[in-house]
């Protein structure tokens, strides 16, 4: 019955492209989850400039969780620059996240297969890849890194150590 | 505000204390959890927050420091007891008529556009209903009447999976949409994780832990590493609850945050709620009461945050 309701409400009326879900076995937190879903559609192409967000109490009614939980994530959105909150109406989409042209994306895929193939000449198997370059990637951002790349930095770090 | 601040509260029924030298403030805005073991005095807590019980030693204030009983604190709480009791042989359109008449607000128009979403039948005597429609039921009734607190005792013990959901997501929905401040009890831990973002843990008729669970779960930790350092590692830190085999050890651990150093060798992974509070459990010893800081905790910082 409310799961009906918050479907019909969902597909025309809300006003958002976007429904948010949760991965309950992930075990990044809640709100980062809304936060790197929001992210993914941008890059995706889903969501755009003035397109606004599942209003809270939508997200509140149809995942079942802590409204505060909801303004974390849109907080969080906003410290990004991503989105803007407008009273009374709700949050919006305010700018897209930085996509790299096709052409480009393929000269970058380059020199990475090379360093793969030496990788694996020197003996690292798929997972001990995936270490070395997690913690690079890792460090490189925690040393340079604007406030709003450091902020998702120490984030995503929280929640790796384990 | 707080919605309920106590000082040294305590209840004693005949020599036993089912609650004792409870001091604690739970600031306005959150869904807090009550949690503890049968016993721990969570429906002795809840009931002197209402007035249907007397304190023996200390004080109760609810509301920003109003008297339990007054007049704003009658008006400003509603409360559902265990089992969500209601007249089984009055129509949920004769609740709906007594509750409005018992109380000086009460929003009719959104008792009917609640149930009737719900589909909910004013004729139906409530001993007809489902359980879980009987606990909507008289969830509606309490959120009629527009209260800024919003207690409930074991509220989804009663419900099966789909009841559960569709009962915490009209909570929520009252949190989001007119900020009502929550406090509800339960021994069901997993399923809270996500609607809680208060704890108060109480063990043995005492206040355990309390605090934000944001903040609890930054400043606690589970290392693990070589059972033979575990205890020089042990006397360094705070250690909640220890596990070890022969080899390896993990130590659940209170941290200063999650910047702390991990020790060189140990490995350190996050705690989730249900983690955090059976290790409490298990170990009377330990606790974590917030400091004057943390008991001041209001909306301001909340925002900054």
């Amino acid at each position: 019955m409310e799961i009906d309701k918050g479907n019909s409400r969902a597909g025309s009326s809300s006003g958002s492209p976007i429904e948010f879900r949760l991965d309950p076995a992930s075990g990044v937190p809640t709100y980062l989850q809304l936060v790197q879903q929001v992210e993914h559609a941008l890059r995706l192409g889903y969501l755009k400039p003035g397109d606004q967000l599942p209003k809270v109490r939508d997200v509140v009614a149809s995942l079942t969780i802590n409204p505060n939980t909801v303004l974390k994530a849109y907080r969080e959105l906003e410290t990004k620059g991503l989105a803007a909150g407008r009273p009374g109406q709700g949050t919006f989409i305010q700018a897209t996240l930085n996509q790299v042209a096709l052409p480009e994306l393929t000269t970058l895929r380059r020199p990475l297969l090379g360093w793969l193939t030496a990788a694996e000449a020197a003996g690292l198997d798929e997972d001990g890849i995936v270490a070395l370059f997690t913690s690079v990637l890792r460090d490189f951002f925690k040393r340079r890194g604007g406030s709003a790349d450091r902020r998702g930095a120490v984030n995503g770090e929280t929640e790796d150590v384990g | 505000m707080n919605v309920i601040e106590t000082n040294g509260l305590g209840k004693c029924y005949g020599r036993t204390w089912a609650l004792r030298e409870c001091t604690l403030a739970i600031p306005a805005g959150h869904l807090a959890a009550l949690v503890g073991p049968n016993g721990a005095g969570k429906t002795t807590f809840m009931n002197m927050s209402v007035g249907l019980a007397v304190p023996t030693a200390g004080t109760v204030t609810v509301l920003g420091d109003q008297p339990v009983g007054s007049p704003a604190a009658l008006d400003g709480i509603a409360f559902v007891a265990q089992d969500a009791p209601v007249y089984l042989n009055l129509s949920a359109g004769d609740m709906l008529h007594l509750t409005r008449n018992l109380n000086r607000r009460f929003d009719q128009r959104y008792a009917h556009e609640r149930l009737a979403g719900l589909g909910i039948p004013l004729g139906k005597k409530a001993g007809k209903l489902s359980g879980g429609q009987r606990a909507q039921l008289a969830l509606t009734l309490a959120l009629a009447r527009r209260p800024q607190l919003l207690i409930l005792d074991e509220p989804l013990a009663m419900l099966d999976p789909l009841a559960r959901q569709d009962f915490m997501a009209t909570v929520m929905t009252s949190m989001a949409e007119d900020g009502v401040s929550v406090l509800l009890s339960s021994h069901a831990l997993a399923e809270l994780e996500r609607v809680t973002d208060y704890l108060v843990l109480l063990s043995g008729g005492q206040v355990q832990v309390t605090g934000e669970v944001e903040d609890l779960l930054a400043c606690h930790r589970v290392l693990t590493g070589p059972a033979a350092e575990a205890d020089s590692l042990a006397r360094q830190l705070r250690v909640v609850q220890a596990r070890r085999g022969g080899a390896q050890a993990h130590l659940l651990v209170r941290t200063g945050g999650p910047d702390d150093p991990v020790p060189p060798g140990w490995e350190a992974h996050p705690v989730s709620l249900e983690e955090l509070a059976l290790a409490y459990l298990r170990s009377p010893g330990a606790e974590v009461l917030p400091g004057p800081s943390l008991v001041q905790h209001t909306e301001p910082t909340e925002v900054a945050r």
